[in-house]
C-alpha cells in the first residue's frame, strides 16, 4: 500500500465516535469519576470526552494530565524524544474511578507505563481505558475498555490521529510507515 | 531532536540556549514529583550512580542523592576521606576502579580544575560536574538560573549581580556562563586582589563599588567569603570586607525593589550577608536548595537518554 | 661518547649545500671528514679511500647543539637515561646536547659531572656537556665550587627549574663564575608571583579556572638579572625566554653593552596558551605557554638576534606521571626528536626565519655561549660534527616512534616539510634518517 493514507475518519466521524464513546462510559454508574489524559494527543481526547460527559450529567467531571517519559521502558528507543512535561492531576486518585485516556492503542507499553505512572499517584477504585483507535498488535496484555474504532493493521504501516488543538483538522490516517522512528504505542 | 548535545555536563560553557532552556523546563516537570506522596518514578530503574566526593560536600552530594533517589537510580558513595583515594592512588586508578563497577554515571566532586573532563576523556560513563576545582559548577548555575527563571519569568534582560572572590569561584563562571547565553547581564563585584585578570573573557563586567553593582539590579548573588591561609593576602579581615562588600540592609535598598536575594551556601551570617537580608522575603536561598534537586533530575534524566541512545548505536 | 667502530674511513659529503653562518659562507662544496675532524672543504673533492654520503639537494650544516636538555640520569632513568636521551638528539639531529643539573642527586659536585661524562662515553651517541649547579643541593644559598665542576667538564652553571631566588647569591654567581668565563643559565621565575601557577595568566587561565603566572613573574627576573650581569661583569644567559617583555629588556641589555645572552624553544615559537584549553598536561610547561603576541615577539627576537639561540628545553616524564589531572602534573615537554621538523615547517617553509639564521641559533651561537671549541662551524679543522637537513621530504611527529624513553610531546601527529636527514658526530654517522619519511 503505498501514495495517499486512507483515513478512517474525518471530523465528523470523530465528533460522533467521542460521543459514543462518552456514553459508553457514563453508562456504568461508579462515582466519583476523573478522566485522565495521556500527553500529547490523549489530553486533548480526553477534554472533549470530559466536556461531553458534563454535557450528560451537568455536574463536573475531574480531568487530569499524565506524562508517561518517566516510566518508560524504551528510553533508549525513542529517537526523537519528546520534551518531559508535567504530570498535571490536582485530585486525590485515590478511591475513583479513572478513565484514561489515549489516541492510539498499538504494543500496549505506553499504557503500561501509564499504569505505573497512575499508581504512584494514589489507589483508584477503577482504572479503564479509552482510545480513539485500537490498531491491535499488542506485545503485552492490554486491552481497552472503550475503542471508539478496532481497525487490524501491519507493523509497517502507521495510524496518525489529528486532532485540531495540535494539528489544526480533526482526522484520523492509515498509511504506510514514511516517517523515522517509531508509531506512537 | 531534542536533546542534549553531549553525554557529559562538565560546564555551562558551550551549552547553547536551547539545551539551558530544555533542561530548566525538564526541571519544571520535575518539581512536581516533589510534591507527591511517592516521591519516585522509576526511570533509572537498573542504573548505577557513582558520586564521587574528593572535596566534602554535605549539600551538592545530598542534592544529588536524592535526586538519583527519586530516578530510582542505584547508588555508590566515594569521598576520598577513608577510601584509597587518601592512601596516594591517582584519580586515573580510582576512575578506573570505578569503571570497573560499570556506573552510568559518575558525579564528580574534585578540587583540580579539569578533573571532570579527565574523568570525561576516560570513562564510558556519563560525568556530571558536581564542581572542579577553580573551574564550573554546572548544576549549580542550572538551579540558580531555575530559581530566577521562576520568580522573575525570564532570563534575557535580567541584571544579575554576583559580589565575592570571583577568583576562586567556579560557581560564578558557571553563572556567567549561563546568564550570557540566555541574554542576562552579569555584572561582577568584590575587591580587586579577587577579581581575575582579563575577566572579561567570562562575559562579564567589573564594578569595584558594591554601591554600584548592585543599583537597580534584580538579582543579587552573593559568594561565600573563604579567609583560609590563601587568600590572606587578598583579604586583610572578614570585618573590612562585611564593610566594603557585604550585603546589608542599606545596600539592598539600592537594588530593584523586587530583587532576588541568592546565596550558593553554605552563608558566612553577619560576613558576606547580614542576618536580617538572609531572612528577607526576598531571599531564595532555600528555594534554591529545593529547587537543586529538580535541575539534577532534569540533568541525569536528560544524560540518560543521550547515553541509552550511545548504547543503542 | 662511543661511537661505531664501523668506519673509521674518511667521509666523504658530496654534492651539498653548505650552511656555515660562523663563516658566513654557505656555498655548494664537498667536505671530508676524517679523524673526527673536517679535513678538506672545496667544490668537487675526491678522495678514493673515503665512504661517500650523496647529499645532493640537501642542506649540510655544523652539528646542532641543544644547550637545554634533561637527560634525567642520574636518578631519573624511568623518564630517561643518557643512552636513550643522546639517541633521540642524534634522531633530532643534534650532535651536542648541554644536561640540566636537576638530576638526582643534583649535579652540584665534580664526581656528578665526571659520573655523567662517563655514562655519556659509554652509552652516549652524541656529545654530552653537563651544566652544573649555581647552588649546592640548588637550594639558592651557597655556591658550589665552580672551578673544580669547570675543571671536571661543565661548561655553564645553572639551577634550572628552580629560578636563583636571592638577588645576592646571583650577583655572587655572576662575580664568581667569571673568573672561569662560563656563563649563569638561569630560569627567570620570581618565585612568589608564580606560586602555585599552573599556566601562563590572562584569558585562558581565568576561563579554565587554573593559576596562572604574570610575564612580570619572568620579566621582574629577566630586568633583575641583566642589571646584575651589568654590575658585576659576569655572563648571563636567559632560559627559555618566554614574553614579550622579557625579549625587551634583553634587547636593551644588550644595547647598554651587558653580556647578556637568549634562547628560546620550539614550543614558545610555535603555540600559545590555547593549546591549554583541553587540559592536556603535554602543554604544560614553565615557563607556560603564552599568547600569540609574546609567540611572535620570540619568533621576531630569533629573527633579529636578541634572542640568541633555540633550545628544547628537553624534559622527559614518565607516561604515568602526565597521565593525570593538570594541577598534578609536572612541567615539561620533550623536545628533540621534534624541533627541526617543527621548526622548518613552520617558520622555514613559510619564510618567517632564513635557513642561515635557524642553523646560526643552533651551531654558532650555543657554541660561542658554551665555549664549545670546534663545534658549530664547518670550517677545516673544526670538529666532524654534521647536521645534514632535507628542505623537501615530508616528516610526521610521531611520538610512538620517538627513540627517547617518554612521549610528552606538543607536537605529537604534526606533519611537517623539512627534516634531518643524516646527523654525523666526529665523523660517524650516527643517524640515518631516510627510512623516516612519508613520501
Amino acid at each position: 500500500m503505498t501514495g495517499q493514507p486512507r483515513i478512517l475518519m474525518d471530523a465528523g466521524k470523530m465528533d460522533r465516535t467521542l460521543a459514543r464513546m462518552a456514553a459508553e462510559i457514563r453508562e456504568q454508574e461508579s462515582e466519583p469519576l476523573a478522566v485522565v489524559g495521556i500527553r500529547t494527543r490523549g489530553v486533548h481526547l480526553a477534554a472533549r470526552l470530559r466536556d461531553k460527559l458534563q454535557r450528560i450529567d451537568q455536574c463536573e467531571v475531574d480531568f487530569g494530565i499524565l506524562d508517561i517519559n518517566l516510566y518508560r521502558d524504551d528510553l533508549s528507543m525513542v529517537a526523537d524524544h519528546p520534551v518531559l512535561r508535567k504530570t498535571e492531576i490536582s485530585f486525590p486518585v485515590g478511591g475513583r474511578r479513572l478513565v484514561l485516556v489515549d489516541d492510539v492503542l498499538y504494543t500496549g507499553r505506553t499504557i503500561r507505563a501509564a499504569l505505573d505512572a497512575l499508581t504512584d499517584l494514589g489507589r483508584p477504585t477503577a482504572i479503564q481505558l479509552a482510545v480513539l483507535v485500537d490498531r491491535g498488535l499488542r506485545e503485552v496484555p492490554i486491552q481497552a475498555d472503550f475503542v471508539g474504532l478496532a481497525v487490524p493493521t501491519r507493523t509497517d504501516q502507521h495510524v496518525r490521529v489529528l486532532v485540531r488543538e495540535e494539528d489544526g483538522v480533526d482526522r484520523v490516517e492509515l498509511g504506510d510507515r514514511d516517517l523515522p522512528g517509531r508509531d506512537k504505542s | 531532536m531534542v536533546g542534549l548535545g553531549d553525554r557529559h555536563l562538565l560546564g555551562t560553557q558551550g551549552l547553547s540556549s536551547e539545551e539551558i532552556t530544555l533542561i530548566l523546563d525538564t526541571a519544571e516537570s520535575m518539581v512536581e514529583i516533589g510534591q507527591r506522596e511517592i516521591k519516585k518514578v522509576p526511570t533509572l530503574r537498573g542504573k548505577t550512580v557513582v558520586n564521587f566526593f574528593y572535596e566534602p560536600s554535605t549539600r551538592t552530594r545530598s542534592s544529588f542523592e536524592i535526586a538519583e533517589k527519586r530516578l530510582s537510580a542505584d547508588i555508590v558513595n566515594f569521598s576520598a576521606h577513608g577510601s584509597s583515594v587518601s592512601k596516594g592512588e591517582t584519580l586515573l586508578d580510582t576512575a578506573r576502579t570505578l569503571e570497573a563497577m560499570e556506573p552510568n554515571f559518575i558525579v564528580i566532586r574534585h578540587g583540580a580544575s579539569g578533573a571532570a573532563r579527565f574523568l570525561a576523556d576516560r570513562c564510558r560513563a556519563s560525568i556530571i560536574n558536581a564542581g572542579d576545582g577553580m573551574h564550573e559548577h554546572p548544576t549549580q548555575a542550572l538551579l540558580d538560573a531555575f530559581t530566577m527563571r521562576r520568580h522573575k519569568k525570564k532570563l534575557a534582560g535580567l541584571n544579575v549581580a554576583i559580589v565575592g572572590d570571583i577568583t576562586h569561584s567556579r560557581v560564578a563562571r558557571s553563572n556567567a556562563y549561563l546568564l550570557v547565553t540566555m541574554g542576562a547581564r552579569v555584572t561582577f563585584c568584590g575587591p580587586p586582589t579577587m577579581i581575575p585578570p582579563h575577566v572579561e573573557c567570562l562575559g562579564a563586567r567589573v564594578e569595584r563599588s558594591m554601591e554600584k553593582a548592585i543599583e537597580g539590579v534584580d538579582v543579587i548573588m552573593m559568594l561565600r567569603i573563604q579567609w583560609e591561609r590563601q587568600s590572606r593576602l587578598a583579604l586583610p579581615s572578614l570585618r573590612e570586607y562585611t564593610r566594603l562588600y557585604g550585603l546589608n540592609r542599606r545596600r539592598l535598598d539600592l537594588a530593584h525593589p523586587d530583587a532576588l536575594i541568592m546565596h550558593p551556601g553554605p552563608i558566612n551570617r553577619g560576613v558576606e550577608i547580614a542576618d536580617d537580608v538572609a531572612d528577607d522575603p526576598r531571599s531564595v536561598i532555600l528555594e534554591q536548595v529545593a529547587n537543586g534537586v529538580a535541575i539534577r533530575m532534569a540533568v541525569l534524566y536528560l544524560l540518560a537518554r543521550n547515553w541509552d541512545a550511545h548504547e543503542a548505536a | 661518547m662511543k661511537l661505531p667502530d664501523e668506519s673509521s674511513r674518511p667521509l666523504l659529503l658530496k654534492g651539498g649545500c653548505l650552511l656555515d653562518p660562523a663563516s658566513g659562507r654557505h656555498e655548494n662544496h664537498d667536505l671530508l671528514l676524517a679523524e673526527g675532524r673536517i679535513k678538506a672543504r672545496a667544490p668537487d673533492l675526491h678522495a678514493p679511500d673515503a665512504r661517500v654520503l650523496d647529499v645532493s639537494g640537501k642542506w649540510v650544516a655544523p652539528g646542532f647543539i641543544d644547550m637545554h636538555v634533561h637527560l634525567r640520569e642520574p636518578g631519573g632513568e624511568d623518564a630517561e637515561t643518557i643512552a636513550t636521551g643522546t639517541r633521540a638528539a642524534a634522531a633530532g639531529g643534534f650532535t651536542a646536547v648541554a644536561a640540566m643539573p636537576n638530576t638526582s642527586p643534583v649535579n652540584d659536585d665534580q664526581s656528578v659531572t665526571r659520573f655523567i661524562l662517563a655514562q655519556a662515553a659509554r652509552d652516549g651517541v652524541v656529545r654530552v656537556h653537563p651544566i652544573g649547579c649555581v647552588t649546592k643541593g640548588m637550594s639558592g644559598e651557597e655556591l658550589t665550587e665552580m672551578g673544580n665542576q669547570v675543571d671536571a667538564g661543565c661548561m655553564a652553571f645553572s639551577d634550572d627549574g628552580k629560578p636563583v631566588a636571592s638577588a645576592q647569591v646571583m650577583r655572587r654567581a655572576l662575580e664568581y663564575s667569571s673568573v672561569f668565563g662560563v656563563p649563569i643559565i638561569d630560569h627567570c621565575e620570581e618565585p612568589t608571583l608564580a606560586a602555585g601557577a599552573v599556566m601562563n595568566e590572562g584569558i585562558v587561565s581565568t576561563a579554565l579556572g587554573l593559576r596562572g603566572m604574570p610575564d612580570e613573574a619572568e620579566e621582574v627576573m629577566v630586568d633583575r638579572n641583566i642589571r646584575l650581569a651589568g654590575l658585576t661583569g659576569g655572563r648571563v644567559h636567559i632560559a627559555h625566554i618566554s614574553t614579550r617583555g622579557a625579549i625587551e629588556s634583553v634587547r636593551r641589555g644588550k644595547e647598554a653593552g651587558v653580556r647578556v645572552t637568549a634562547e628560546v624553544t620550539p614550543h614558545h615559537l610555535l603555540l600559545t596558551e590555547e593549546a591549554v584549553r583541553d587540559y592536556d598536561t603535554d602543554f604544560r610547561m614553565n615557563p607556560p605557554l603564552r599568547t600569540e603576541e609574546d609567540r611572535a615577539a620570540c619568533v621576531a627576537g630569533l629573527v633579529d638576534g636578541t634572542i640568541d639561540a633555540i633550545a628544547t628545553d628537553h624534559a622527559p616524564h614518565a607516561h604515568e606521571f602526565k597521565n593525570v589531572e593538570f594541577d598534578a602534573a609536572p612541567n615539561g615537554v620533550i623536545g628533540l626528536e621534534s624541533a627541526i621538523p617543527v621548526l622548518m615547517d613552520r617558520l622555514v617553509a613559510t619564510g618567517l626565519l632564513t635557513p642561515v639564521r635557524m642553523v646560526e641559533a643552533l651551531t654558532a651561537a650555543p657554541a660561542r655561549i658554551l665555549n664549545l671549541e670546534g663545534q658549530g662551524s664547518l670550517m677545516v679543522e673544526s670538529l666532524a660534527d654534521i647536521t645534514v637537513l632535507d628542505p623537501d621530504c615530508l616528516f610526521t611527529v610521531e611520538a610512538r616512534r620517538f627513540r627517547s624513553l617518554s612521549r610528552n610531546t606538543p607536537f605529537n601527529g604534526w606533519r611537517c616539510r623539512g627534516s634531518v636527514i643524516f646527523t654525523i658526530v666526529a665523523g660517524h654517522l650516527v643517524h640515518d634518517g631516510r627510512g623516516d619519511f612519508a613520501g
